[in-house]
């Protein structure tokens, strides 16, 4: 009986059911590295979505990395400092990739107009809470990623970069090679539960590590 | 510098063939046209009745008592020749009249476009002879002085055979008729004994120029093949801008967007009657209070109607939006487009069903207009993107250009760059120079040695004045002295990587120039 119920609603032009809703559809999200997929509780970045990212640049640029190579653009606004030969090392295609490095006063005015035009927009200046709300209702109505670098009210999802314990470098020889990233999320609905990947940058390799095993202190030397 | 590969159309006898139309005189009446009595061009026919340059009037006439004569006259030649250069235009771009009678244009584009330097004459033959009913001659060669003397002889000259070509010519060709009077020059080289183009070229070009002046070295290097100078493009007529003055003032964004829709409309008539389509926008406004406001667009794809209009838009939405202090403070009274850049039309065109370069539903199409529509609220130079080229730091090798123009490596990533720093890269890159110190176990500063070796061990680095912070694993320093042939552009620096100790471990690469340390990256 309610097995037919279910069937006769979802028949309906418009309602789908809960079980579907969790995994997203593929076309709705933007591809990421692999090792980050596991992160994000669509797979990918969803569309429409606020997702932080804390902690550390490196993180940002592999968010974009293979978003951009897939066809999408990307902007940066408010890091004039964003180092773009790394992000080209990373994978983003740096063609793809616009950045307004210094919005001044027009913050809320360049983002909105970004986010209706680019799929994915990281803001690295905190607007105020309700023009921040609004910018995230915008995405959400356009299908964009907003991306915010620091803190959002708000947010989908908040990524946390940290650790970073970098092998190749010695006392007086050798050179920075490959670091270790750790990556925690948490945030809303599906995302609840939080999750955290361990990565080897340059390279987006990934050591996924099931969150129920909490010795984290073991991961970063 | 070497010669560009120059087509050169030439119509023989111009002067003569200028004044026998003017005057609709039939071709087959010999004429000749006088300057101070003495002949300076005659017609075929006119030759052949044994009339030479340079002969007096009285004398012409009586050898050929129907020759017609002309007084010389610059004005009708160059008026009479402007038929011929519009028609040699409509087949090629960026044509040079160098005098009435002679148009010279860079062959590359059209041999690519028609297929071969061959082609481009014949056509270009066809199109003088069908539209102002003329004969002319064709040559083509490296450089415009070997172009004009293969016209004359109807050759197309090889690449880089210039010179060959001209060593067997005589000195006498440096002095053309109608060309600049060398007439002189041409009798003392002969009086040397350099009788051919080839004995002149030979001689070294630092004994002509000692020898013989300024203007010998340029006929030096004419002999030689060489550039006198290169061709100058056609420029466009200036009275392209069109104008309104709205009644009442615009001071809603509406409304000028509803006026700058029209008076784009109207520049795009005005260019397409010309047969030009814009690439950089001037848009300007005055207000009521005497404000004048103006912007220039740049655009990397000549603009169609609606991209005029759209930047119309943006642009005074950028200014009637504006914060209140820099907003005008009266409504708009006079708003101008001006064109400030145009290319021939032809690079114009238009798709078949949307009438942009790409679909407007496709990604870098919406990208594009969101992009143009943040230049609008923050200027041209607001919105950046990255090409990547040559360099040794991770700031050398970007270089930021403003949205819409061309995208252009700074430096050609292919060259060698001996201490480039291999990947990766620091994620962050500071715009601005941050102050860096580094110590050494006893707190003494470390520097780096003339040698590029470090002056002592680092031990700790602190940043921007900070707390020291221990250094757990160094490497380097990597000198790079970049143009040191050059003493205006000589760098000196050295650079070194460092992982600091803290909460989290810190990884930078430090740089040392004029004696002092910044950070120049951070791996974040």
């Amino acid at each position: 009986m309610s097995g037919s119920a279910t069937a006769s609603l979802a028949a309906l032009n418009g309602v789908s059911a809960a079980n579907e809703l969790v995994q997203a559809p593929l076309g709705k999200a933007l591809p990421v590295l692999d090792g980050l997929a596991g992160l994000l509780p669509w797979g990918g970045l969803r569309r429409g979505s606020t997702v932080v990212v804390r902690g550390s640049t490196t993180l940002l640029l592999a968010l974009l990395a293979a978003a951009t190579n897939e066809g999408s653009w990307a902007a940066v606004v408010g890091m004039p400092d964003l180092g773009l030969l790394a992000a080209h090392e990373l994978g983003v295609v740096v063609h793809r990739l616009a950045l307004v490095p210094r919005p001044g006063s027009e913050l809320v005015a360049v983002t909105a107009a970004l986010l209706d035009g680019l799929d994915l927009v990281a803001v690295a200046k905190q607007p105020p809470a309700a023009e921040a709300r609004r910018l995230s209702a915008r995405a959400r109505n356009r299908g964009s990623v907003l991306i915010p670098v620091g803190g959002w009210p708000g947010a989908d999802l908040e990524l946390d970069g940290s650790g970073g314990g970098w092998t190749g470098l010695s006392n007086g020889h050798g050179r920075l090679r490959e670091r270790e990233l750790v990556v925690r999320s948490r945030g809303r609905g599906a995302a609840a539960r939080g999750s955290q990947v361990r990565l080897t940058l340059p390279g987006g390799r990934a050591i996924d590590l099931p969150t129920d095993k909490p010795r984290l202190r073991q991961v970063v030397p | 510098m070497t010669a560009v590969r120059t087509l050169v159309v030439w119509c023989p006898d111009w002067p003569v063939l200028a004044a026998t139309k003017a005057a609709g005189l039939a071709p087959d009446v010999p004429a000749a046209v006088l300057a101070n009595n003495r002949v300076v061009a005659s017609s075929a026919l006119a030759r052949a009745e044994g009339i030479r340059r340079g002969d007096r009037k009285r004398g012409a006439q009586s050898r050929c008592p129907d020759l017609a004569v002309f007084e010389e006259d610059p004005a009708r030649d160059a008026r009479m020749f402007e038929p011929v250069a519009a028609a040699v235009e409509r087949l090629a771009t960026g044509i040079e009249v160098v005098r009435p009678g002679i148009v010279a244009l860079p062959v590359r584009g059209p041999a690519r476009y028609y297929g071969s330097e061959e082609a481009v004459a014949e056509r270009l033959i066809d199109q003088v002879a069908t539209e102002c009913d003329l004969e002319c001659q064709i040559g083509v060669a490296d450089g415009l002085f070997a172009a004009t003397l293969a016209a004359r002889r109807g050759l197309v000259v090889p690449v880089s055979g210039s010179a060959a070509f001209l060593a067997p010519l005589t000195v006498a060709e440096l002095s053309p008729p109608g060309g600049p009077d060398r007439a002189d020059f041409v009798d003392l080289l002969r009086r040397l004994g350099l009788r051919t183009l080839g004995a002149y070229a030979a001689l070294s070009e630092r004994d002509v120029a000692s020898r013989f002046g300024a203007d010998a070295v340029a006929t030096h290097r004419l002999a030689r093949g060489l550039e006198e100078r290169p061709p100058a493009r056609r420029r466009t007529p200036p009275d392209l801008s069109v104008t309104h003055s709205p009644d009442p003032p615009l001071d809603r964004v509406d409304a000028a967007a509803f006026a700058g829709r029209a008076l784009a409309e109207q520049l795009h008539e005005k260019l397409a009657a010309r047969g030009l389509a814009c690439t950089r926008l001037g848009v300007h406004a005055s207000t009521d209070n005497g404000e004048e406001l103006g912007r220039v667009w740049r655009c990397a794809e000549p603009l169609t109607p609606a991209g005029i209009a759209d930047r119309v838009r943006w642009q005074l939405d950028g200014w009637l939006r504006a914060a209140p202090g820099t907003r005008p403070s009266a409504g708009i009274t006079r708003l101008w487009l001006e064109p400030v850049e145009v290319v021939d039309a032809t690079a114009l065109q238009l798709g078949l069903w949307h009438g942009g370069s790409e679909d407007p539903g496709t990604g870098a199409e919406r990208a594009s207009r969101a992009l143009v529509r943040v230049q609008g609220l923050l200027g041209p130079d607001g919105v950046v993107t990255g090409v990547l080229g040559g360099g040794r730091g991770p700031s050398d090798r970007v270089r930021l250009v403003p949205w819409g123009e061309e995208r252009l490596p700074g430096a050609d990533p292919d060259a060698p760059w001996p201490g480039r720093l291999p990947a990766p890269s620091p994620a962050t890159v500071p715009a601005v120079p941050v102050a860096a110190e580094v110590l050494d176990a006893s707190a003494a500063p470390v520097g780096v040695s003339g040698r590029q070796r470090l002056t002592g061990v680092p031990a700790a680095v602190s940043v921007a004045g900070g707390a020291p912070r221990p250094v757990l694993a160094w490497a380097g320093p990597w000198a790079a002295a970049e143009t040191w042939w050059e003493p205006a552009g000589a760098r000196r620096r050295a650079r070194l990587q460092v992982l600091l100790d803290g909460v989290e471990q810190t990884a930078l690469l430090l740089v040392r120039e004029d004696r002092a340390w910044a950070v120049e990256g951070v791996y974040d």
